[in-house]
């Protein structure tokens, strides 16, 4: 990639909203996934006694659903990232390349 | 050629068959599941066979081309990462001690969508056959590939092991073969998908693999549901009757004991995770970052699954294990195989011979598939980064580069069998803990700077890299699991048994500090190539295969 072409697409304001919604957006999420695991691992950790509280008066504790609930929260996670990135980062990703294409 | 190799696993095949009458007990010829086996390696080498007369670049050897669809190279990574580890080691976990299994599953999940966010559709945009690639960017091309080499090639090295004695000992019990026979087959069913086939046949492998495993547990999991009406509750309140633990297999337990273990071993399993070389190499088989991204999306999607089912296996093994018609599986009062063979007694169970016989063949090609994988990325080190680029400075053929990856299969293969054969005894939990201890100190840090940090240089990069990998050796060596389990010292000199944690942080430190030091003229031309590399990394504009008008 030439200096020329750089030059130009940084300048793309399509490309700084680019960067800066997806880069903000990507860390949001990350944020979310890794509080959520490490708040996980923390518990068991420091008081795994909690995990073990029983929901009604059968064997079921707190702990499956929160794992099976952690499981399903990530892939959720990862559905709303695609479905964004895919849609309006393409695009915009699409957009600059089509602003560029003299140069390519 | 092709066909020699056919014979000569037929042969082999023959032999382990023979190689039963000299086995001691254990199991009963399992001829259903042989019959299921033929079936599977018939097809699996017809597969070979397509894949070897559309391999003919460099590209298609690699990374098929980056033929691959979203959809296909999702289902791929999950059978990379469904390997016979995840699925009869966690589902053996939580039949011997409940929760604590699952604790395991998660961290193997979480690091996907992490993945995803921060360096799916980068590597895609920045890679061409291997993670190097990326770290070789815009740094000096020689450091940079013969340290992102060793990294890997260490990593590779010591999951094949590990792989290998698991093959061995598997088909030790399923099918009642010798240990040295079946290590030899494993390397050489191996070797012809890898180097006839290449990319393109191993991921089409994985994805076989990945769809009847999961068409597999799907079963077991809907046949031990059924008997509890479809009620979880039910289920669990049945298996914390007959367990001898009783209410504890409910919650974490005694697993996960001390909050520095604890942090470390999720960092290892997260970021190791980011730095396998036979994961990371399958971002280049797709086309473009939107493929990248949604084969993350199909991938977590069908791991996750697999492990909400592998709970409800493990519960159920627990039932029916314990059960009275479960008796048969046990031999002096401890089940036959160990904990690890819960899911296959499981399976007998549920659904009886010709079932045995599937999942056993599924759990073979599972193995199979993850080496191949393996092989793969290790030749592609040693021909692409080693040779084309290292030797040859970049000004070999393609067809040379073929042919240099291709004889590295056929010595990774040879000397996996080996060593798969010197470790029988060892204690294989070690080595995967090493693989995944050195991915995220070495391979990890490397990789996630190159893309995201302007200053990193060269000499930041090779001294810490190498301070990441030696730092992650020598706490495994000196920590609870090899100082004491196997070097048999009374106590450990480093207390933890995942140095993740100390070595990633090591890594990151050394690279940091010896990155700023660094005021080389060669330092400032890479800190101004950084701008063009991230618009690249952004964009994907400039990516091989990545322009798609």
């Amino acid at each position: 990639m030439n200096d020329e072409l750089v030059k130009k697409i940084k300048s793309n304001p399509k490309y700084q909203e680019l960067v800066s919604k997806r880069n903000s957006f990507s860390l949001k999420l990350s944020i979310f996934i890794l509080a959520m695991f490490y708040g996980f691992v923390l518990v068991i950790a420091f008081n795994k006694e909690v995990l073990a509280t029983r929901i009604g008066d059968g064997v079921m504790t707190v702990a499956y659903p929160i794992g099976a609930a952690i499981i399903v929260i990530s892939f959720i996670t990862t559905l709303i990232y695609v479905k964004r990135a895919n849609g309006e980062f393409e695009e915009l990703t699409d957009s600059i390349k089509d602003d560029v294409k003299d140069l390519l | 050629m092709l066909r020699i190799v056919t014979l000569l696993s037929i042969f082999a095949l023959a032999l382990f068959a023979a190689g039963d009458a000299t086995f001691e007990g254990k199991r009963d010829l399992n001829i259903s599941a042989i019959i299921m086996f033929f079936i599977f390696i018939a097809g699996t080498l017809g597969i070979t066979k397509w894949a070897a007369s559309k391999t003919k670049s460099a590209s298609d050897f690699y990374t098929a081309g980056g033929g691959i669809s979203g959809f296909q190279n999702g289902m791929a990574i999950a059978g990379d990462y469904m390997s016979a580890a995840s699925f009869l080691g966690i589902s053996g976990m939580i039949y011997l001690s409940g929760f604590d299994g699952l604790v395991y599953a998660i961290g193997f999940l979480v690091g996907w969508p992490v993945i995803l966010f921060l360096m799916a559709e980068k590597l895609r945009n920045l890679g061409k056959f291997t993670f190097t690639d990326i770290a070789a960017y815009r740094l000096s091309q020689k450091e940079i590939r013969i340290l992102a080499a060793f990294g890997s090639l260490s990593v590779v090295t010591l999951y094949l092991i590990a792989q290998m004695v698991g093959a061995g000992k598997l088909i030790q019990i399923l099918f009642g073969m010798d240990y040295e026979y079946a290590v030899i087959l494993v390397g050489i069913m191996m070797i012809v998908y890898v180097t006839f086939g290449g990319m393109l046949a191993t991921t089409w492998v994985q994805i076989i693999k990945a769809v009847l495993l999961l068409s597999g547990v799907t079963f077991m999991g809907v046949m031990v549901l059924a008997t509890y009406n479809f009620s979880f509750g039910e289920l669990a309140t049945q298996a914390v009757a007959m367990h001898e633990k009783g209410q504890a297999i409910m919650a974490p337990g005694a697993f996960i004991s001390d909050p520095i273990s604890a942090i470390s071993l999720g960092m290892a399993l997260m970021l190791g995770t980011a730095g396998l070389p036979h994961i990371l190499m399958r971002f280049f088989t797709v086309g473009n970052a939107k493929e990248a991204r949604k084969s993350v999306v199909y991938a977590t999607g069908f791991i996750g699954y697999f492990y909400l089912i592998i709970a409800v296996i493990g519960l159920g093994a627990i039932v029916f294990l314990n059960s009275p018609e479960g008796a048969t599986y046990f031999e002096n009062g401890k089940l036959i195989g160990g904990g690890n063979m819960a899911a296959i007694h499981l399976s007998h169970i549920v659904g009886g011979d010709i079932f045995l016989g599937f999942i056993s063949a599924v759990a073979f090609a599972t193995i199979l598939a993850v080496v191949s994988g393996l092989t793969l990325a290790g030749a592609s080190s040693i021909s692409h980064d080693i040779y084309a680029i290292v030797i040859k400075k970049g000004l070999a053929s393609e067809t040379d580069e073929i042919k240099v990856s291709k004889r590295s299969v056929i010595v990774i293969g040879i000397v996996g069998v080996i060593l798969g054969i010197a470790f029988e005894n060892q204690n294989i939990a070690f080595m995967v803990g090493l693989a995944f201890a050195i991915a995220a100190s070495a391979n990890f840090p490397i990789l996630f700077l190159s893309i995201y940090w302007s200053k990193l240089t060269t000499r930041g990069t090779f001294i810490g890299g190498f301070i990441g990998l030696i730092t992650a050796v020598i706490l495994v060596i000196l920590s609870p699991t090899v100082w004491v389990d196997i070097l048999h010292n009374a106590e450990a000199i480093f207390p933890y048994k995942h140095p993740a944690l100390f070595s990633v942080t090591a890594a990151f430190i050394g690279i940091w500090f010896f990155s700023i030091t660094d005021k080389s003229q060669r330092a400032k031309e890479e800190i101004q190539a950084y701008e063009a590399q991230n618009v690249r990394a952004e964009t994907g504009i400039g990516a091989d295969g990545a322009v798609d008008h």
